[in-house]
């Protein structure tokens, strides 16, 4: 057993709970974050990548719309390398009621999100393939962010303010001493040991999963209702801008581009269990008409990757219990002394992506005040490490890299152009990782052959390594190509077919891979 | 289609839809001449589907530029990715705001013709001066020993203006001649064989006023002036009569009609779609009245074993390599099939200072297989590939219809 202390103990490494981490650590209190995980492995690891103008919100829930606009401008500066500045449209398709802006307009102005209302043409000649049967069309500021690169930076920041970040470390109880919250115990999942982390103050940012963290502590019925939501990552990008239809929030009705891929979004299903979402055909098909609607023939182009999030609504009596889409996207905090008579925790659930750092704010201002302890907030001017120079992400950037590397190092990822030297360099920083782990933060296995030529490289290379074994290098690869294999087989069709049959001749037919010798017990994680 | 539209194309649509089908296999990557020889140029999958991925309408990745455009990737790619258009298209882009006077100026064929022509001794004896060579190298970036055409003292033009009216009446028709602009002015004698053989074989040849395809300028980046020279040569083309077919003994310019400037420049106009359909190397149609049972073999016999180069962009136009099949056809004649994707000039890419010593090594095996098989003689469809093979082996290199020519006994 290993016994630790902090000020503060935060569960849950998505957006929400490291820009607390960030937030605590840089208000001065000792922190310690623990995730059942890999950091953003979970629901802010599976959306689209929109980083809102706002605009989606304008008519729907203004609150929002205002909070996203203001975010927006932040987080594209403190998060500059994760956020890409790709702007935005929304255009009314032959469907969409083009009469219906003056209301969107409207409520633009009045939420003081940024619009411009420009001429189909203009939209057109900047982004050619989109459907030219629109008919109006309006840009804002969408741009796109990378959530696990964001998720990194605001960790580093944390670090750098002393904070420690525990992966993997799954919460298993929490303590009271009286009506105060004393400590958090977790089972670290890569070796097995109980760690014991003394604490006056618990901050629940573990989002869908928060209601079992809330009932450890004795609190229950905390209903953070999973709203799942699928996505489709298509082989290019079809769209350099992101394109929404000007139509109230509806499923299918974003494409984001993101990194190489453009990424179509979304349904929303209440979800009885955010581990076990499904991606039903349905949806699938219903996302492919959804994107035809906006670039047509998008049906014909190859789809790579399918995922489903768990958006963490918390319940609102005001909406049917069915009707995730309307459940309030704003951010909600319970006070668990007011609510259940127990001091020292928090929980926070809803928001997004976009306001993670304003949740943060908000969350720990309002520990500052139980505490009775007012210290200011920072987050909002520094920017995290990898962001100081304050260049935004550009899609351009691997390949002027390896343009600039590619006499001195190995490409082992060719689809996302990741060199050999960024794999070792990821693995030294986290030699337990396993290879969605690296994956999260390189890209690895992410394009379109989906781990069928990188994945044996990587092994190799992690092998030589000496970080790993040859039997957890078996172990590790097939865990990667059977993870992958979850993402691809809703979307096999057309093109991906070919690139599956390919893969599975060299993993099955040539390498034999489910009978490589491998560990006594299969990696799991 | 105005001067901006088509490298928004290549910028916007590109062959990119094509990038979808790459299961990133790398037979493109074997099949590559270039990348065989030099590590400068990071091999046809990176280039194109690969980095077109990370492309924004901007190229960063300026080794794209060692791409010849040979077009063996495309050729060779069993799933049907574009991959030499997308590199075409990428490089006419990251070109676009510092072309290079040079290639400016190389893409100017016709010009060139027509500067050379009166003045041909003069052109021909300072184009072989040392010194002179070196200055143009340092001004203008064109490799002091890369081929240079021979200039002829008389045109195609001047040919067809003074040469007797054929008296044998035709007797299967009328075909229009497309000379191309080496045909014009440097390759005459390719031009004058063929007209002679179609005349021979019973057809009536027209030979409209005529100018530029484009490609040179295309394979530079040139779109805008490439586009509206080839639509205004389909106008040229297509004022000889209606539905009749078009023979070439120009063999790239001919893919440039059949499908590059659709493909590369997204050139999407009715008089190049028809034009494209009717045009035929002569070679093809050669053997296409053969398969029909419509051609004389009646060859004499010629003692001869050669190597038979089928040039890059000839074999980009899918249709095998007739060539090789008419030959076969001439009693005495053992063509060797070169066996090699190109011999590295592609168009003016090995004229080039920064490219030359890529171009020779990219041709070596295939000058080795000449001077081994017959260092007097080879055979080649394409005017620069000829002038490549010929500096690179020493042996006097010419279109097979000098073979047909010869074989039917009009020379």
């Amino acid at each position: 057993m290993k016994t630790l202390s902090a000020d503060v103990v935060v569960v849950g490494g998505g957006s929400t709970g490291v820009g607390v981490v960030r937030d605590v650590a840089m208000r001065g209190y000792s922190a310690i974050l623990v995730d059942r995980a890999d950091l953003a492995q979970g629901t802010t690891g599976r959306y689209h990548g929109l980083l809102h103008s706002g605009g989606r919100y304008v008519v729907s829930d203004p609150h929002s719309a205002t909070e996203c606009a203001e975010e927006n401008a932040i987080i594209s500066r403190i998060n500059a390398d994760a956020v890409e500045l790709t702007g935005g449209y929304f255009v009314a398709t032959q469907v969409d009621d083009p009469a219906w802006g003056d209301d969107w307009a409207k409520g633009a102005t009045d939420t003081k999100v940024p619009f411009e209302e420009v001429s189909v043409a203009d939209v057109l000649k900047a982004e050619p393939r989109l459907n030219p049967k629109i008919s109006r069309a309006f840009a804002v500021q969408d741009g796109s962010v990378d959530g696990w690169q964001m998720v990194w930076g605001a960790a580093n920041s944390a670090k750098q303010y002393g904070a420690q970040i525990l992966t993997y470390h799954r919460v298993t109880g929490i303590t009271r001493d009286g009506d105060r919250v004393s400590q958090v115990i977790c089972t670290d999942d890569k070796t097995g040991e109980e760690v014991r982390i003394s604490t006056n103050f618990v901050l629940n940012c573990a989002a869908a999963w928060g209601g079992g963290i809330a009932a450890m502590a004795g609190c229950p019925d905390v209903q953070v209702v999973p709203g799942a939501g699928i996505m489709i990552a298509m082989n290019h990008r079809l769209t350099n801008s992101v394109v929404n239809r000007l139509t109230y929030p509806a499923d299918g009705d974003i494409l984001v581009p993101v990194h190489t891929v453009c990424i179509i979004g979304t349904t929303d299903q209440k979800a009885d269990d955010p581990d076990r979402l499904m991606i039903d055909w349905g949806e699938v098909q219903q996302m492919m008409d959804c994107g035809e609607l906006l670039v047509p023939g998008f049906r014909s182009a190859r789809a790579i990757h399918a995922w489903a999030g768990a958006r963490p609504l918390v319940k609102d009596s005001r909406v049917g219990a069915g009707d995730t889409r309307h459940m309030s996207r704003g951010m909600s905090i319970i006070d668990h002394s007011d609510r259940d008579g127990l001091k020292g925790l928090l929980t926070i659930a809803g928001g997004k992506l976009t306001t993670y750092r304003l949740m943060a704010e908000k969350v720990v201002n309002a520990m500052c005040a139980q505490l009775n302890d007012p210290r200011p907030c920072r987050t909002a001017t520094e920017q995290v490490p990898g962001s100081e120079s304050g260049r935004n992400y550009v899609i351009t950037h691997r390949l002027e890299e390896r343009e600039h590397d590619r006499y001195d190092d190995q490409i082992l990822c060719e689809c996302e152009l990741m060199s050999k030297g960024m794999f070792t360099r990821a693995l030294a920083d986290q030699p337990k990782g396993s290879f969605d782990d690296l994956r999260r933060q390189l890209r690895l296995g992410m394009g379109p052959c989906q781990g069928g030529f990188c994945s044996m490289r990587a092994t190799g290379v992690a092998l030589q390594s000496e970080h790993i074994d040859i039997e957890r290098a078996t172990g590790l690869m097939r865990l990667f190509l059977k993870n992958r294999w979850i993402g691809i087989w809703p979307i096999l069709y057309g093109d991906q077919v070919r690139q599956t049959a390919l893969d599975n001749w060299i993993f099955q037919g040539t390498l034999d891979v489910e009978h490589l010798p491998g560990p006594t017990h299969e990696e799991v994680v | 289609m105005n001067a901006s539209d088509g490298l928004d194309y290549a910028a916007t649509q590109l062959a990119r839809a094509s990038l979808d089908h790459c299961v990133k296999c790398t037979i493109c990557e074997t099949h590559c001449p270039v990348s065989a020889v030099t590590d400068k140029f990071t091999g046809p999958k990176y280039v194109g589907p690969q980095a077109e991925r990370f492309r924004h309408g901007e190229s960063v990745d300026h080794s794209l530029d060692y791409c010849s455009s040979c077009g063996a990737c495309t050729l060779a790619c069993p799933q049907g990715v574009k991959i030499a258009e997308l590199n075409g298209q990428a490089r006419a882009v990251m070109k676009s705001d510092h072309m290079p006077l040079r290639d400016q100026l190389i893409s100017q064929t016709t010009l060139m013709g027509m500067a050379m022509t009166p003045v041909a001794p003069v052109a021909n004896a300072a184009l072989s001066i040392k010194p002179l060579r070196t200055v143009i190298e340092k001004v203008m970036g064109i490799h002091r020993d890369a081929p240079m055409p021979k200039a002829n003292t008389q045109t195609l033009a001047g040919w067809l203006k003074k040469r007797p009216k054929p008296t044998a009446k035709a007797t299967r028709g009328t075909l229009v001649f497309f000379h191309g602009c080496a045909g014009g002015y440097f390759e005459v004698e390719t031009s004058k064989k063929s007209i002679e053989v179609l005349e021979h074989l019973g057809y009536e040849v027209l030979v409209p006023k005529q100018g530029c395809c484009g490609l040179a300028e295309q394979s530079n980046g040139l779109f805008d002036g490439a586009t509206a020279k080839v639509l205004k040569l389909c106008d040229e083309l297509r004022s000889a009569g209606r539905d009749l077919t078009i023979i070439s003994s120009s063999g790239s310019c001919t893919g440039m009609l059949k499908h590059e400037a659709h493909l590369i420049m997204g050139v999407d106009d009715a008089r190049l779609a028809d034009v494209g359909t009717r045009i035929r190397d002569i070679m093809e149609f050669l053997l296409e009245l053969y398969e029909a049972g419509e051609l004389p073999t009646d060859f004499k016999p010629i003692e001869l074993t050669a190597v038979y180069h089928a040039p890059c962009q000839l074999k980009s136009q899918g249709m095998g390599q007739p060539a090789l099949e008419i030959l076969k056809l001439i009693p005495g004649v053992q063509a060797v099939e070169s066996e090699v994707a190109c011999c590295g000039i592609a168009g003016t890419y090995g004229l080039k200072k920064e490219k030359y010593e890529i171009a020779q090594a990219v041709g070596k095996p295939l000058f080795d297989k000449v001077k081994r098989v017959n260092p007097e003689f080879a055979m080649c469809d394409t005017e620069t590939c000829r002038w490549q093979i010929r500096k690179g082996s020493g042996a006097k290199v010419e279109h097979p219809v000098f073979l047909v020519h010869q074989a039917y006994g009009l020379s």
